[in-house]
């Protein structure tokens, strides 16, 4: 068991407020008109909330099993072929024909 | 066991296939991972859906993701994220062989995984009242009038909502399944099955409780913050 980690519960607790925080400000930040801006601070706020949950509450910061990470990481791969692979074909489409006659 | 003479004596709850308690650990935790991947792609394609048709008719979703409560969902995503911290309390107990401080962590996480469900039942309940669920009574007539600037069509409104009932419905039933979960973890630490020594299963439902959180976080900006500015 020695190697098992129990980490104090400040780090929890900091890690609470920290993600009550960003709530706050992601809820708040929506309403201030910064065009397009807008959409890219509520995104990189959910992906800061995200990754204080995965490394903190879900000790992927603390384990020693590379294997696990190597899982996460292959998972967020994927998942960023899918959206990014196929957004760039739903963005793009017309794009051929537009500068034609 | 004992008597099988190439048998040594194992640690409680200890698995003879494992060398120790960490590394059966991290193997448990593995295919829990393993598991919450094949998830991220099961929410993925919903999220794409979103993406794609959020692309074609922004102006519609912009308007109908006004219409949904945001304060509910603000106060929604605080109860998750209190959720989150009981149940990395309830396994740091569980690790100190506290077990009733564990069970009681683990049942205030089902009390706030309820109230998160109540009032996404209250949202939905409100939807129905107002017509916006897609179907035969579909109506987004008050949408439409109360943001004329916007110049908005009903059709792309009822495919926002779609996904907005597709992708709540499927985290919701995501919620009900952890209650469940966490529902027999505290029963199960109560009945003291797991201990200081043995506790895979409470770290790995955990792990479930935190995904299902982690899609809420993504979920909250992308349906209900799509545009949020004052009107001119």
């Amino acid at each position: 068991m020695s190697s098992e980690h129990v980490i104090s519960s400040k780090i929890y607790w900091g890690i609470w407020a920290a993600l009550i925080c960003l709530t706050v400000i992601t809820a708040s930040v929506a309403f201030i008109d910064l065009g397009p801006l807008n959409t890219v601070v509520a995104l990189v706020i959910a992906t800061l909330k995200a990754l204080l949950v995965v490394l903190f509450f879900m000790h992927v910061k603390y384990t020693s099993e590379k294997l696990t990470k190597t899982v996460i990481i292959a998972a967020m791969f994927w998942l960023v072929l899918l959206l990014l692979l196929s957004l760039a074909d739903y963005s793009t489409r017309g794009m051929i024909h537009a500068g034609m006659p | 066991m004992a008597d099988t003479p190439l048998m040594t004596e194992h640690e409680e709850g200890l698995q003879h296939q494992f060398a120790d308690m960490q590394q059966q650990l991290n193997a448990t935790s593995l295919g829990m991972w393993l598991f919450l991947a094949t998830e991220i792609m099961f929410f993925g394609g919903m999220f794409l859906a979103y993406l794609v048709y959020r692309y074609w008719y922004y102006p519609e979703f912009a308007a109908a993701s006004r219409s949904i409560d945001i304060y509910l969902g603000t106060i929604n995503t605080a109860v998750l994220i209190c959720s989150s911290l009981t149940v990395v309390l309830s396994i740091q107990a569980i690790k100190l062989g506290k077990r009733k401080l564990c069970v009681m962590m683990l049942l205030v996480t089902i009390l706030f995984g309820l109230a998160f469900l109540g009032i996404k039942g209250k949202e939905w309940y409100d939807k129905f009242e107002e017509h916006h669920v897609p179907g035969t009574s579909f109506n987004a007539k008050d949408i439409i009038e109360k943001y004329p600037q916007l110049h908005v069509e009903p059709a792309p409104m009822q495919i926002f909502f779609s996904l907005y009932f597709a992708m709540t419905g499927l985290h919701a039933l995501h919620m009900v399944i952890g209650v469940g979960i966490m529902s027999y973890l505290a029963f199960y630490t109560w009945r003291g099955h797991y201990t200081q020594q043995y506790h895979n299963p409470v770290e790995i439902g955990g792990l479930y409780w935190h995904f299902v959180d982690i899609v809420w976080i993504y979920l909250f900006p992308l349906l209900y913050l799509i545009d949020r500015k004052p009107l001119r």
